[in-house]
């Protein structure tokens, strides 16, 4: 076993640069296993589910979920931010790890992007959902129309909200695209001629490998990189801002956009983790995706959720240092309030269990950390739930109080979304290169030296 | 007229630089490396220029920007003027979100289009390859006899020096175009 702490290499064992190829589309070529059928029937089911209380929601009205004029938002905007902050994690190590040189992220980007892609469907899903009229979701695009054309108000946070979402998803899909040419490629000259090849010709453009194309390949990538960067902080700041730019106590604070962009970071890479913990192992790709990407994930966990919790601080204090009475019973109320479970949850599952992994012995056990993400996955969506439901459930007028519970439409909905995102990975993890051959072969040689010299 | 020319197949990014260097040196015309991954350094040692994509970049983040800020101008304050909790008619500071956003759209969508043009990537292309492993493992150095001083004994005991496993001979006309 390498030396951690020397620079290691990032992918372990002695492999040629053919082994790398055969390695990666070995799973996509055999019929899956019953592993994967069990997953599948499982997520399958689960999309099945939500897709019947959409249908049932979209037949019947808003006034299936738990709503009242008081709690307007709740679940479904909760599981809206939820999802867009998982995606904030494939583009970070995407993009701003490219940036930085971070060649470790090599092994898990390819995955992480699929999974940005996947979480930015199951969140566009949402704000749709929650429209009264869902058919007419197209009305918050400016289109030539014949009401003036009256055109929408482009001073709303929740337009800017429509055009970073729909920027974002277009923005991580060509990214995506443009990684996986290169590997297409090599999967169709791997590919016996049939209908698989032919796909697979189709996508991958003609792609030859010439050194030309290559070289202008890359500059490309590094521009997307660089558009992608700005491009997802925007993102979580404008998330934020459908909050922070409303008068209600606990939305109304200047912290709102960092304090969101590092949660977002936080619980995307934490579900990163959680699926790659299970997909290195059954689809074999121990190699890849080592100890080394476990240490450094778990450190970013560490440096989010202590931003994270240093947010709350700063909330709750600023709250009580402020000489306003209704901020300060709002985060009063969060924590010793009828919410109080959910905001003790979220405490414990963001800020408390993840210091553990300041301790090596449990960043280096697979089992531990995976056990930490779930408990960060479910105290970020309760981070959500505390800020939209909190803050609005007991607002100025005592007389207009009320309290809130989801309705089993909502939950099945939630089960739906998590349904719809894991059946997509399944389907990717069997289509597609779940790593990026290419960028693997690039760095194969990266710390190979110090492995010999143990 | 059909052009001779020498492929060198190596297994490793090592012996690719070192051939590309000496055929340099000796003004041997490289016409293409072909390799299944990008081997940093190489635009150096080949000499090729920086591309001008970021150029193409630049220009549709301007325009995607530009057009959007002057869109958002025009509806909110000239074609139909509605009062929003009485914000000015131009609220530009409101209006920079969705200009941001569009930029990177534009940015990015067009400097991938301008990629697929200028490297002629399409749907439906067959792909030109020049050996069967050059997706997989294997790097293609192809010179070109370009003057009537090409050795090709001397080229070939060349790219074998470099560690080339294999050179073949070809002439242009089978080069796929």
């Amino acid at each position: 076993m390498a030396d951690i702490s020397l620079s290691p290499p990032l992918v372990v064992g002695y492999k040629k640069i053919s082994d790398v190829t055969d390695d990666i589309c070995r799973p996509m070529e055999r019929w899956p296993g019953g592993t994967w059928w069990m997953a599948f029937a499982v997520a399958f089911s689960m999309l099945l589910l939500g897709a019947v209380a959409i249908t049932y929601e979209i037949a019947t009205g808003i006034g299936t979920w738990g709503l009242n004029p008081t709690v307007g938002w709740a679940m479904g905007i909760t599981n809206f931010v939820f999802w867009i902050g998982i995606g904030h994690a494939g583009t970070l190590i995407s993009a701003i790890l490219f940036l930085f040189r971070q060649r470790w992220r090599t092994g898990v980007n390819r995955a992480a992007e699929a999974m940005t892609l996947f979480a930015v469907m199951c969140a566009g899903l949402f704000p749709i959902i929650h429209m009264g009229r869902p058919w007419f979701g197209y009305w918050i695009f400016p289109y030539p129309n014949f009401r003036g054309s009256l055109w929408m108000n482009f001073r709303s946070p929740l337009a800017w909200d429509a055009f970073a979402i729909s920027t974002y998803f277009l923005i991580s899909l060509t990214f995506w695209y443009v990684g996986l040419i290169p590997d297409l490629a090599t999967v169709r000259d791997r590919a016996k001629p049939g209908f698989r090849k032919t796909i697979f010709s189709i996508f991958s453009l003609g792609w030859d490998g010439a050194y030309r194309t290559w070289n202008r390949y890359e500059l490309v990538y590094l521009l997307l990189a660089g558009l992608a960067t700005p491009l997802v902080v925007s993102v979580h700041t404008i998330v934020s801002w459908d909050f922070a730019t409303a008068v209600i106590p606990g939305w109304h604070a200047t912290i709102f956009p960092p304090y969101f962009v590092a949660g977002a970071i936080f619980s995307g890479m934490a579900m990163v983790l959680t699926l790659m913990i299970i997909a290195r192992k059954v689809m074999g790709l121990e190699a890849y995706i080592n100890l080394r990407h476990l240490d450094v994930m778990s450190k970013l966990i560490v440096l989010t959720g202590s931003i994270v919790g240093f947010s709350y601080m700063t909330e709750f204090f600023t709250a009580q240092y402020g000489n306003n009475m209704y901020e300060q019973f709002v985060f009063l109320n969060r924590a010793m309030g009828p919410f109080a479970w959910a905001y003790w949850t979220m405490v414990s599952c963001n800020v408390i269990i993840p210091q553990f992994l300041w301790f090596r012995k449990i960043r280096h056990s697979w089992t531990l950390v995976f056990i930490i993400t779930i408990f960060v996955n479910i105290g970020m969506w309760f981070e959500r739930f505390v800020i939209i439901v909190t803050s609005l459930h007991r607002d100025y007028l005592p007389s207009s109080w009320a309290s809130y519970t989801p309705t089993s439409v909502e939950i099945a909905i939630l089960i739906g979304s998590f349904g719809l995102f894991f059946t997509l990975f399944l389907i990717f993890c069997r289509l597609l290169p779940v790593i990026a051959i290419a960028e693997i072969k690039g760095v194969l040689k990266h710390g190979a030296h110090i492995e010999e010299a143990h | 007229m059909s052009q001779f020319q020498l492929m060198g197949i190596f297994d490793d990014e090592d012996g690719v630089k070192s051939a590309v260097r000496a055929a340099k040196e000796q003004g041997l015309r490289i016409v293409e490396v072909y390799t299944p991954y990008a081997i940093h350094g190489l635009e150096r040692l080949l000499g090729l220029k920086r591309s001008r994509l970021s150029i193409v970049c630049l220009i549709a983040g301007a325009l995607g920007a530009g057009l959007k800020l002057w869109f958002e101008i025009w509806a909110s304050a000239i074609d139909w003027p509605i009062n929003v909790g009485g914000k000015p008619w131009n609220s530009l500071p409101a209006f920079v979100p969705i200009t941001f956003e569009v930029m990177v759209l534009f940015a990015g969508l067009f400097t991938v289009l301008a990629l697929f043009m200028v490297t002629r990537l399409y749907p439906g292309k067959q792909a030109a390859i020049i050996h069967p492993q050059v997706t997989n493992d294997r790097f293609a150095v192809l010179i070109e006899e370009s003057d009537a001083s090409f050795d090709v004994d001397r080229v070939r005991e060349m790219l074998k020096q470099h560690g080339a496993v294999e050179v073949t001979e070809r002439l242009t006309a089978e080069v796929p175009a």
